[in-house]
């Protein structure tokens, strides 16, 4: 016990001596991926970007190693034994996409006790020792009628598609979009299905509900439902409205078909599935020494109109437009919370 | 010849080997997993396991089968992590009168003869939509005293060995030592010879389904406990996993033939099941593969030692 407290003692003194701006050598870190789930492609590119990004990183030297782990059934009791394994394994820090909120604090709160810093991301956890990098799906939603308000200054009728009816998620953006048609009232919602983020269920949806709409000058979306849309009006043979797109190649992909032929505008939001990337080196910098907040925001990849071939381009076919973060966007991420 | 093992200890001596095996693979894979913290953090999420797999296993014991014992203690835990904690009073009812349920279920199924399957895969919804409305989005959290108990550290032994311990000795003396146990395994091997002994069968089958509904109360708050919130799909894994409990730690689905402590060993080596391979950083896809093959090495290993116990009690 004595010694440990010398120890202890020592290593207090060494810290309050040292200057502030001399940060602990990364090299020999070792930071663990904990993932609940990879069966759709959004979570397939975010496991490549990580393997990608962590792998030059491992290279580079900037850290030791940086392993994922994917959980077979996307349980939480799965992932918390996952975390508890992690803990025996000797990670420096664990990078967590929870299968639940709440039913990891457990296991997150033995981790922090061990002294790994524990950063989710994506699915994020409750508990206050982990970090968090949350997704303002509100502000997804109300940006999207900001644009159209800049866009169309008179304002019209909405179409809104919402996501899984249920879902957290779909609570959150509707919400927000809520909120914007509050602040921009030259917007009005006509009508709102639930197209549950796929482009034939959303193209059903909005096929039923065309016939009983007025002129609809905008559709706000929550992402891979706008190419269903634009399916069923173009089937109707409606005027075109602004559909506000979710960054799928296939809505890309149409929106540039479209803009080559008539010029239409619109934008294109949802967030990257390179976050993963962005939580690595955000843990990377805690290891460092950095003081950074628990809660962070992730910021959405946008899609303009003078982007968007380049943005298209980088898009697999089937997937969803992507950018692996560097270590100076965490920095900007960071610096912007404080 | 006389064997030199009783068959009960015969049974038992497969899953602790497995056990033993799992172990020992894990040790020399992580060394850090041989110390008071390490067996805790490998072992602690066996304990609720455990309980559920005793509740498993007095239901297989009368021949049954529960396909809601998942649901069910999602629903427990989202019990304990509301109303347990706020208005204890209110909570103890609720869960007695869940227990309550388990044991009127037990009734109607061996009154209407039922197939008891379909009746606990019809309560599996029951109690999943049960779970969901009280706790719509995950959170809770749980009574300090349930958090308390599953994060104490006891001297010499961590308390997920010391918790799996206590279970198996409570459950080895309810199920093998008490009268009731007699009379609920007698139900699993021969109901008629028992009614016509002038016993009640529908007593022991209620008998036997609220004990297990207790167990799987027990299971519930073990599991808030040491995740210290719920969440309505928290525990959908214990259905399958309960069974395969069980069957791992020598039990079989007909005849009344259970063991309680091979049951808990067997909750134990499937959790180790999943820390050994997780070790070995063996790829997701293949994970639930060869989870499977453990079982399969396991029960051909089982089954081989039955045909040598047969071939040597027919010379």
């Amino acid at each position: 016990m004595t010694i440990r407290k010398m120890l202890m003692a020592s290593v207090a003194v060494a810290c309050a001596a040292m200057p502030v701006s001399a940060l602990a050598d990364t090299s020999g870190k070792k930071i663990a991926l904990s993932n609940n789930y990879a069966g759709n492609s959004w979570r397939q590119a975010m496991l490549t970007s990580w393997n990608k990004v962590t792998g030059e990183a491992v290279k580079a030297g900037v850290v030791a190693a940086a392993d994922a782990f994917t959980t077979a059934e996307n349980q939480a009791t799965e992932q918390a034994a996952q975390i508890q394994n992690m803990i025996l394994q000797g990670y420096d820090a664990i990078v967590l996409n929870a299968a639940s909120p709440t039913a990891l604090n457990g296991a997150v709160k033995e981790a922090c006790d061990a002294g790994i810093t524990v950063v989710s991301f994506d699915g994020i956890v409750t508990e206050p020792c982990a970090w968090r990098i949350a997704v303002n799906f509100k502000e997804m939603g109300r940006s999207q009628v900001e644009y159209l308000s800049k866009k169309l200054p008179q304002g019209g009728n909405l179409l809104e598609i919402r996501g899984l009816a249920g879902v957290f998620v779909d609570d959150e953006i509707s919400a927000g979009i809520h909120e914007g048609v509050k602040q921009f009232s030259q917007f009005k919602i006509v009508g709102s299905v639930h197209g549950d983020w796929a482009q034939d269920v959303a193209q059903k949806a909005v096929a039923g509900i065309l016939p009983s709409l007025p002129e609809i000058a905008g559709v706000v979306t929550q992402g891979g439902d706008g190419y269903g849309a634009a399916q069923a009006i173009a089937a109707a043979k409606r005027p075109m409205p602004v559909i506000v797109m979710g960054n799928r190649e296939d809505e890309l992909k149409w929106w540039k078909e479209q803009k080559e032929a008539n010029g239409y505008e619109t934008m294109s939001v949802s967030i990257a599935p390179g976050v993963s990337t962005l939580a690595f080196w955000v843990a990377q910098q805690i290891l460092e020494g950095k003081e950074v907040k628990k809660d962070l925001v992730v910021p959405f990849l946008r899609i303009d109109q003078d982007n968007l071939e380049q943005n298209l381009a980088n898009t697999q076919a089937g997937g969803v437009a992507n950018v692996e973060y560097t270590q100076e966007d965490a920095i900007k991420v960071i610096e912007a919370a404080k | 010849m006389r064997p030199a093992f009783s068959a009960d200890a015969m049974r038992l001596a497969i899953p602790a080997l497995s056990l033993t095996v799992l172990l020992a693979a894990v040790f020399w894979l992580q060394p850090r997993a041989m110390s008071y913290v390490g067996l805790n953090l490998l072992f602690n999420l066996a304990v609720p396991i455990a309980l559920a797999t005793i509740a498993q296993m007095l239901i297989i014991a009368v021949n049954d089968l529960d396909l809601s014992m998942g649901t069910f203690v999602s629903f427990v835990a989202c019990v304990t992590a509301t109303f347990l904690r706020d208005a204890p009073l209110l909570g103890t009812l609720i869960l007695a009168g869940a227990v309550l349920v388990y044991a009127v279920l037990g009734v109607v199924i061996h009154l209407r003869d039922l197939p008891s399957i379909v009746v606990s895969l019809g309560m599996s919804f029951v109690w999943g939509g049960l779970a969901v409305l009280l706790l719509p989005a995950p959170g809770g959290q749980a009574p300090d005293w349930a958090r308390a108990l599953m994060t104490t550290k006891p001297p010499l032994a961590p308390i997920a060995i010391v918790a799996s311990i206590v279970i198996a000795l409570g459950a080895h003396l309810l199920v093998m030592r008490s009268s009731l146990g007699v009379l609920i395994r007698g139900v699993g091997g021969n109901e008629r010879s028992v009614e016509r002994a002038g016993w009640s069968v529908l007593a022991a089958r209620a008998a036997a389904y609220g004990l297990a509904g207790f167990f799987a109360v027990l299971a519930g708050i073990a599991l808030v406990g040491l995740t210290t919130s719920a969440d309505a799909n928290i525990a959908l894994r214990y259905t399958l996993l309960s069974i395969a409990g069980v069957i791992l730690g020598g039990g079989e689905f007909i005849g009344g033939r259970v063991s309680p402590v091979g049951a808990v060993i067997g909750a134990l080596t499937l959790t180790l099941a999943g820390s050994f391979l997780s070790f070995l950083r063996i790829s997701p896809d293949w994970q639930i593969g060869a989870q499977g093959v453990i079982l399969i090495i396991v029960l051909a290993l089982r089954l081989f030692l039955n045909r040598v116990e047969k071939r040597e009690k027919g010379q």
